[in-house]
């Protein structure tokens, strides 16, 4: 039972990643994609957050009375990530803000549609 | 509880994919980062759940709060059934269930990971850098390259935004297309 609980954080991410896929390649609407997007970054976080997690440990600030600390480098990374993530979500919004000006529509059909006319 | 907010997190993102009100979805994605970042506690890395209930859960939220108010807040129905897409995701799913198997056992100490230059940081950080908190050590002194390109990534992403969004350029191409639209005529 302990086997299977410990290797739902990875069936978790992968659902996770799977859900972010499946928002991007099948919905049509822009924001909903820029969404999907960003539960696709937030799923890469957990994979790399699981493993450098050490059971029994704790937080990787140095302090007295504690021997056994988490890997802080995937921490390191993972601040890196999310900080550009937003960025990238930042520059997604605003080409959409600038679609739905141009075409009054934030629909990729709609907007191909458009194009082919 | 690490079991409940993860199967939480699966629940809400069930939730965004149903959900056809963009503004719900943007709601759910709040709640699904404030989740992630309860994760993120328990898994030890404090210092990521902090950048991310801040930068996740409250920027990402405003930001596409804000498109909404400029854009419009339905989306519109699938117009055929996703066939390929959920073939693709489901391959793609179990592949990557197949990979588990061959991943270390989840969270001991001398797993190759936890092994290789992690504690060369925990022993040393402090004497080195003067902070008790590793992440911070790292972060701005022995990875302090890495946070230089990302800045550089922000400062990017940031005058992009600004390029896309600035009004006189704007205003410019209005005329433009005014002056060719007369040109036509």
């Amino acid at each position: 039972m302990t086997e299977i609980l410990a290797d739902l954080n990875y069936w978790v991410t992968i659902f996770l990643m799977i859900g972010g896929l499946y928002i991007i390649t099948a919905h049509g609407n822009m924001i909903k994609k820029l969404v999907g997007l960003g539960i696709f970054q937030t799923s890469v976080y957990l994979l790399f957050l699981s493993p450098g997690k050490v059971l029994g440990g704790t937080a990787p600030i140095i302090a007295p009375g504690f021997e056994l600390y988490s890997n802080p480098l995937p921490h390191v990374l993972i601040l890196t990530a999310i900080v550009v993530g937003v960025a990238t979500i930042a520059l997604g919004l605003a080409l959409v803000v600038r679609i739905h000006e141009a075409y009054g529509t934030i629909e990729d059909d709609e907007v191909q549609e458009m194009e082919a006319d | 509880m690490n079991t409940v907010l993860l199967l939480f997190m699966v629940v809400v993102v069930i939730g965004i994919i149903r959900a056809h009100n963009l503004f719900s979805v943007v709601i759910l994605g709040g709640a699904y980062s404030f989740l992630l970042a309860t994760v993120m506690v328990v898994l030890d890395a404090v210092d990521v759940a902090m950048t991310e209930a801040a930068v996740g859960a409250g920027m990402s939220t405003v930001l596409l709060l804000a498109v909404l108010h400029l854009t419009r807040t339905r989306e519109a129905p699938l117009r055929h059934a996703p066939a390929i897409p959920l073939l693709v995701c489901l391959l793609t799913g179990s592949a990557l269930v197949y990979a588990t198997v061959d991943l270390p056992p989840f969270g001991l100490a001398d797993n190759p990971q936890n092994q290789h230059v992690a504690p060369y940081y925990l022993d040393n950080a402090e004497k080195e850098t003067k902070s008790p908190n590793v992440v911070t050590a790292v972060l701005a002194s022995y990875r302090g390259f890495d946070t230089l390109g990302e800045v550089t990534v922000i400062f990017t992403a940031g005058i992009g935004v600004l390029i896309l969004l600035s009004r006189r350029r704007r205003r410019e191409m209005i005329v433009v297309d005014e002056g060719r639209s007369k040109h036509d005529a």
